[in-house]
């Protein structure tokens, strides 16, 4: 048998997948066989380097990578394409949402959008008991982690206060599941302080949910608004995005003979290489795909013209590091001024970059520029501008000296705080810290509570006794435990202090 | 007038283990007791310029100059042999801040804090930069929203809390033990103050929290247990919190003390509450 059967009869044959965890490695297997976009030589010697990475997306990219339709639509006109009349009470709104799900893709196979619930069933909900109400989300909660187990799929409440949103988080710090994951809008002209405190004290709970600046991420997207999905991406409703292409920053710095060099020539050059796969890769799904040839386009979920494209960079820290090694400084990124500094100064040259870069078939023919936040493959590089594990100041100066950063990364930029167990004993520690960081213009907040079973892997939520159990070769239920096992196997996030970080996709089988 | 001055230790801009929410902690340097189970021994005692401390420092950021230690912050790795190698348990990396120093540091981190909660050391060594600090504080219309709060040992006499009370919110104050040979075993000093100045904070209504240490072999006895209970059930309600003894940190004879179990905390904890404490905060990590 030649390398390639004998690959795919491993996966048939693996004892700790399920069928459907096999069916799904077994088609990534089918779609690499196939030749990738046309790439100019230059691109693609970059691309074999590790200089640019698309995050494993495939090598024909039949469907978005990330997509979030506006369930609004089916829950006020029903669908025809699945004969589901409109919704008339509470239990047939989430029995519509159950199927719609089913329907959309991403790159997982599975939604990474649920949509925004508290908005999507209030309307719903008069006459409802809060018991009533509190007993139905939670068989939806179940149903959701044991049907749809991808951690990547992501709900959305706030920012007002209402039924809805207070008994989502009443189940899910119940439950601690891992999914769904859960960001919850916050406007601090709409959310209440109470609101805000019950998000906290869950974070305590379970590290659940991620707090999004309401204000900041509304102006940067239109009236049809955005929502927060997967690990920690700001997307246009009603679309999404086509792709996310990375650049590796500590390979661009390695390949710079100073900092000037790096930021009037080196990193423009890889930026565009990073631009010319974007457009091959948008090609390919806007042209040759027959995607958008679907009842989604057709009944109005989503929108052709609302996909932009994600422009990932990621390994900052690193970058910054060897540029401050280049000039003879000794201070690290995350701990110093000056390194600091230049970290802003890279990330505002992206920005500008990426503002004036027409990308064809993009919301806007613009990509949005995005802190990535790793991939369980990534080793001796830190996600996006994150400071590296183990050597995060407090998270007072934590928050400090990634602020300025926030205003440059429209589709996300995501930081995780790691809070030490004795927060337990004063949780309105945890909820000072998050108002701060918002009122300072955090895009979003994000932490981890040490000691917590459930804990994020750069973005997607795992349990460390599925880590543990996967380890033991038992295999686990959700998909994304054996990301988050290779992840704290292969860079280490484990070490975090004082625990976790991680990432996002799903790279394959084996790899 | 000279505005008061402090030598400052260590700032933190996040504590949640000072107090009620975030705190700023400022720890001041030097302490009037000599706690055997203290986990910041080189805040006990005030440089006397001896220069034991410059040879210890590999990289080059301690010097004599006109018979002063000088620390020069830049080089420091922080690998902290200077102060293994200080006779008296001080700290050559100290600064010397005044009352405009704190302020500005509240106020960069404003968005972030609940209160400020000097430490130490024992922060009332310093008693006038105490009462200029949070006097500052309170007349700041930016600034007074904050709580401000100091953790002590209780060795300060009533008169001297009287001058600081008025700009105080709250006192995290320290009973090391309740039987006077134990205590002054422990801490080189008598109780009978710290007992005083419990009774006199909690009249004052700015007692904000008694803290315990439990040491095993020494304070986790039956006898400490009753006189804890007893002398709390006589001074009404407050909150206690239960400390574990840890190694972390500790010099000396009590490293080789065992560190305190969550079975004896927990076990002093519910004969507290059985004596009708209401609020009894045990720790949240036992390392």
């Amino acid at each position: 048998m030649n390398p390639t059967l004998l690959k795919l009869r491993e996966i048939v044959t693996d004892a700790t997948l399920s069928p459907a965890q096999k069916a799904r490695y077994l088609s990534l297997e089918a779609e690499n066989m196939l030749p990738y976009p046309d790439l100019d030589s230059e691109t693609a010697q970059a691309f074999h380097d590790g200089v640019l990475c698309d995050l494993v997306e495939g090598h024909a990219p039949y469907k978005p990578r990330y997509l979030l339709p506006d369930y609004e639509v089916v829950l006020r006109q029903g669908s025809a394409y699945l004969e589901l009349d409109p919704p008339q009470s509470l239990d047939e709104a989430i029995n519509c949402l159950m199927i719609a799900y089913h329907h959309v893709p991403s790159v997982t196979g599975m939604p990474v959008f649920i949509g925004h619930l508290d908005q999507l069933l209030l309307p719903f909900c008069d006459g409802v008991s809060d018991d009533g109400l509190y007993r139905r989300i939670k068989l939806f909660w179940r149903y959701l982690d044991r049907v749809l187990p991808d951690a990547f799929m992501h709900a959305n409440i706030g920012p007002t206060d209402n039924r809805v949103a207070r008994a989502i988080m009443r189940v899910d710090a119940e439950l601690k599941q891992i999914a769904p994951n859960l960001t919850l809008l916050y406007d601090p002209e709409v959310t209440t302080d109470e609101v805000l405190r019950i998000a906290t004290d869950n974070i305590v709970e379970c590290s659940k949910p991620h707090v999004a600046n309401h204000p900041l991420h509304a102006a940067t997207f239109d009236a049809r608004g955005y929502a927060i999905v997967s690990c920690y991406n700001a997307l246009p409703l009603s679309g999404g995005a086509g792709t996310l292409v990375r650049l590796n920053l500590k390979e661009v710095a390695v390949r710079s003979k100073s900092v000037e060099d790096f930021l009037d020539t080196v990193l423009p050059h890889y930026m565009d290489l990073q631009f010319r796969m974007i457009d091959a890769r948008m090609g390919f799904l806007f042209e040759q795909s027959n995607f958008f040839a679907s009842f989604l386009v057709d009944e109005g979920w989503i929108d052709t013209d609302r996909f932009t494209a994600m422009f990932g960079i990621y390994g900052m820290a690193e970058a910054v590091n060897h540029l401050q090694d280049l000039q003879g400084r000794s201070g690290r990124y995350g701990l110093d001024a000056a390194a600091n500094a230049l970290g802003y100064r890279i990330s505002e040259a992206m920005a500008a970059r990426v503002e004036a870069t027409p990308v064809k078939h993009a919301w806007r023919d613009r990509a949005m520029l995005h802190s990535q936040a790793g991939i369980s493959i990534d080793t001796d590089v830190t996600p996006g501008v994150r400071i590296p594990y183990g050597t995060e100041p407090d998270p007072v100066s934590h928050v400090k000296a990634l602020l300025p950063h926030h205003a440059f990364y429209p589709s996300g930029i995501s930081e995780i705080l790691t809070i030490d167990e004795t927060i337990r004993s004063n949780p309105q520690a945890l909820f000072t810290l998050c108002k701060g960081a918002l009122a300072s213009g955090f895009r979003e907040f994000t932490a981890n509570v040490a000691g917590n079973d459930l804990v994020r892997v750069t973005g997607y939520m795992i349990r460390l006794s599925d880590v543990e159990k996967f380890n033991n070769c038992e295999g686990s239920r959700t998909n994304t435990t054996g990301l988050g096992a290779e992840a704290a196997a292969v860079t280490g996030i484990l070490e975090r202090k004082p625990r976790v970080v991680g990432h996002e996709l799903s790279p394959g089988y084996g790899q | 007038m000279n505005s008061p001055r402090a030598t400052v230790s260590k700032v933190l801009t996040f504590s949640c283990v000072d107090g009620p929410g975030n705190r700023l902690v400022v720890f001041l340097q030097g302490c009037n007791f000599a706690c055997k189970t203290c986990h910041n021994p080189h805040t006990m005692g005030l440089c006397n310029d001896c220069g034991d401390c410059i040879p210890a420092c590999h990289a080059g950021s301690l010097s004599m100059q006109a018979g002063r230690v000088v620390f020069y912050p830049s080089q420091c790795d922080q690998c902290d042999a200077c102060l293994r190698a200080c006779p008296i348990h001080a700290n050559p990396m100290v600064q010397s801040m005044g009352v405009g120093d704190v302020l500005g540091i509240l106020r960069d981190n404003l968005a972030f804090l609940d209160g400020i909660t000097l430490s130490g050391g024992e922060a009332t060594t310093q008693l006038k930069f105490v009462v200029a600090l949070f006097g500052a504080i309170k007349a700041d219309p930016a600034l007074c929203h904050l709580t401000s709060m100091i953790d002590s040992n209780g060795y300060l006499a009533p008169s001297g809390w009287a001058k600081v009370l008025p700009v105080t919110d709250g006192v995290l104050l320290d009973i090391k033990a309740f039987d006077r040979r134990t205590h002054l075993s422990l801490t080189g000093v008598g109780n009978a103050r710290v007992l005083e100045a419990a009774r006199f904070l909690h009249a004052a209504g700015k007692l904000q929290e008694l803290r315990f240490l439990v040491v095993p072999g020494h304070t986790d006895t039956a006898t400490e247990a009753e006189a804890l209970c007893a002398f709390v059930q006589r001074l009404g309600g407050v909150r206690i919190r239960l400390n574990a003894f840890q190694h972390h940190g500790v010099i000396g004879a009590a490293r080789d003390w065992p560190a305190a179990s969550r079975d004896s905390i927990e076990a002093i904890a519910a004969r507290l509450r059985e004596h009708g404490v209401a609020e009894v905060v045990t720790p949240a990590v036992y390392v």
